[in-house]
Formats: structure tokens, C-alpha cells, sequence
């Protein structure tokens, strides 16, 4: 089959955690777009889920940091964060480690990666499946972009990781959806909590929406931080979704900057085509 | 400088149920297990929240001590105000203010 299913949403934990501290007027459409985006996952009928998240130290550490981490374990646990904190229970997560060592030993013959069979899930993931798959039933493969230990993986590595993993997906028979989630700017967990560059992320937004490639790849870490705050290195998970997606236009479905929740709350969805042949960056 | 080694502490203690046995049964005796300098085990014992933010902690690590301490979303924020007032930015890490002092 191929990818059935291909969106980005943002998955910061005060958009649980502190819900009911947020506009209503700007959490409710939000959530209605996060139910509409469970509509159409559901509606493609996928036989998983892969999530590329950016996780924040629930499992990976400097000890050992991978750039690139993909799940291939029998069932998942989340959210590593204290429940009443983050407005989770925690629940068990089916995985598909056969499916999983699938897509691993293909994406291997492009990218490095390194897997991992026994992984938790924190708000990263969770809040994503809390509005996606709130029954925890689809079997999910969560994929990790290190964006929060420097050195992280350039852009372009993402992208080719993401084709990669198209490729993967492509040669194998079941129907598999993927999400990306990441914030666009955002300073989480910083005195600037809150503060958000809503004309970066428009701009960014365009970008991706578009599928244009060397115009997402040109971004800079130090352009990243100085606009968007170290929050905004996870747009690594969108730029490996625009790879997966390559040639691929995606629609907007929701952006509002909701302070409370930390970060301009994203629901977008790729009209998804044939991946598009590999282009150059330059 | 040993900011590695706190960060390790503080996310093992996030993570991992055994060290956080060992946090509740002593947190002097749990901090002899890591390479500290006088001010950081000053900073972890207190806990001086701030301090620890402006040394360079990463918040992703950082908002789950100060949650486990019973700082409050808006407390915790505080404290790293705080912090910054007292000590000075952020020394070194990925929250080093892109454009300098606030």
C-alpha cells in the first residue's frame, strides 16, 4: 500500500494540562480541528499510526543521544508526566514491531537510524493520540528527531529521512498513516513561556503548505533560535513530513497562537500525491 | 563546570522510579552519587529554581523538578525571572537568550 494518512499537529502539554486556563474562543475551534483531523485519520483507515515526534527527555538522554529513533516495541506506555499535570491518564499503546522492523530495515538503506524496544511516551506523543486515537487502539511506531540536546540533525537530513521513510511505507502492503508534531515558534518551559512569532510561523506555514523544499531547508539553527526560540527546532518534524510528502500540497486547517498552551496551536493535512522524484536543494 | 551531570540527576530523577526512591529517602545522599560543584547541589537541595535556570538547565527537564518541589505553572515561571534578576541570563545551554540579557 502506501501512506493513506499524512498531518502535522502541535502537541505542547498545557494544551491539556492547562485547558481550562485558555480562551475558549481559541481552544474550542482548536479542538474541533483536532476532532476533524481524527475524522479523517480514521476515515483512510490506516493499520498504524507513525508519529515523529521531538521527545523531551522521556527516554533519551545525552548519555547516548540519537539523532533519529524509531520504536519498534510489542506496546508503548504514556504519559511518562504526571496525570493530573499534563490531563492524561495513563494508558498502554499498542505498537507493531514487525511492522516496525520493516520500515526500519528499509529506511536503512538511506538514513542511519537507531531503534529502540522499549520506549515511553511523553506529552509529545501523548497529546497527539489523546485527540487522534483517544481509544489507544491503532497501533502506533513513534519516530524521535532529537531537537533538544545539540548537535541536532541538519534539515536536510530530516528531509531525507522523511523520504525515506516514505519509501519504506510505499513497499509495504498495510495501510499506514503518519503525523508529525512539533512546535513552529515557541519558548516552552522558559520565562518567555507564552511568547509567540506568529508572523515567523505563518511564514514557515507557507512554506510547508507548499511543499517547497529548498525554502524549508534553508532555515538556520541560529535563525531558528534567534525568531522562533529553541522551541522552534522541532519544525525538524514538519521538514521530515514535507520530505515524506514530497511534491505534495498541505491544507490549514487551524493556527492560532494560544499563549497559555505555549506555542501557536497547528492542525494541517497533506493532500497526498505520488512522492514526487528526489529534487536538489540548491 | 558540571552542568551535564546536573541535568543527569534531574532527569534521572524525572525518570526513573528507583532514583526517585532514593530522592525520598535522602536527597543529600542521592546527590553524592553525581559530580557537583557546592553551588549546584546548593541549587538542587534548596531547590533554588532559578539558579538552576540560569546555569543552563533545559526547562523540559527543569518544569518537572520544580513540579515535583510544588511550584505551580505560574511559580515555576516566576522563580526563572527570578533567577535572571539575581544571577544573571542564562550562562550556557540552548535557553542562552538569542539576542543577550532580557
Amino acid at each position: 500500500m502506501s501512506l493513506v494518512f499524512a498531518g502535522a499537529c502541535s502537541h505542547a502539554p498545557g494544551i491539556t494540562g492547562r485547558a481550562q486556563r485558555a480562551d475558549p474562543a481559541l481552544r474550542e475551534p482548536f479542538y474541533a480541528n483536532l476532532a476533524r483531523m481524527r475524522a479523517a485519520l480514521e476515515a483512510a483507515r490506516p493499520d498504524a499510526l507513525v508519529v515523529i515526534g521531538a521527545e523531551h527527555f522521556a527516554n533519551f538522554f545525552m548519555n547516548n543521544m540519537p539523532s533519529l529513533c524509531v520504536g519498534m516495541a510489542d506496546s508503548y506506555e504514556g504519559p511518562i508526566e504526571d496525570a493530573g499535570w499534563l490531563g492524561i491518564q495513563r494508558h498502554r499503546v499498542p505498537g507493531s514491531p514487525e511492522l516496525s522492523r520493516r520500515l526500519i530495515a528499509a529506511m536503512m538503506n538511506e538514513v542511519d537510524l537507531a531503534y529502540a524496544e522499549e520506549w515511553k511516551f511523553d506529552h509529545g506523543i501523548m497529546v497527539p493520540l489523546h485527540f487522534l486515537t483517544p481509544r489507544y487502539q491503532l497501533p502506533v511506531i513513534p519516530v524521535n528527531i532529537n531537537c533538544q540536546g545539540p548537535p541536532l540533525i541538519p534539515l536536510h537530513r530530516c528531509w531525507a529521512f522523511g523520504r525515506a521513510l516514505r519509501h519504506a511505507c510505499d513497499a509495504a502492503p498495510e495501510r499506514i498513516a503518519v503525523v508529525a508534531t512539533g512546535g513552529i515558534s515557541h519558548w516552552p518551559a522558559t520565562p518567555d513561556s507564552g511568547k509567540i512569532n506568529e508572523a515567523w510561523d505563518r511564514s514557515f506555514l507557507e512554506r510547508f503548505l507548499d511543499n517547497r523544499k529548498q525554502e524549508l531547508l534553508a532555515y538556520t539553527d541560529a535563525e531558528t533560535h534567534r525568531e522562533a526560540g529553541q522551541g522552534g527546532f522541532e519544525i525538524r518534524t514538519f521538514v521530515a513530513l514535507a520530505g515524506a510528502t514530497e511534491g505534495s500540497k498541505a491544507e490549514l486547517w487551524f493556527y492560532a497562537p494560544i499563549p497559555i498552551f505555549a506555542v501557536g496551536c497547528t492542525v494541517a493535512v497533506v493532500n497526498l500525491a505520488p512522492l514526487a522524484p528526489a529534487r536538489s536543494a540548491a | 563546570m558540571s552542568l551535564y551531570h546536573v541535568q543527569k540527576l534531574l532527569y534521572q530523577l524525572n525518570r526513573d522510579p528507583l532514583v526517585r526512591q532514593q530522592y525520598e529517602q535522602g536527597l543529600d545522599a542521592l546527590l553524592e552519587g553525581y559530580e557537583l560543584t557546592a553551588e549546584e547541589r546548593r541549587a538542587i537541595r534548596e531547590p533554588d529554581i532559578g539558579l538552576l535556570y540560569v546555569m543552563g538547565v533545559n526547562g523540559q527537564i527543569l518544569m518537572h523538578y520544580a513540579a515535583l518541589r510544588g511550584f505551580e505553572w505560574d511559580a515555576y515561571i516566576q522563580a526563572m525571572r527570578e533567577g535572571e534578576r539575581r544571577y544573571g541570563p542564562v550562562r550556557t545551554g540552548l535557553y542562552v537568550r538569542a539576542g543577550g540579557a532580557p
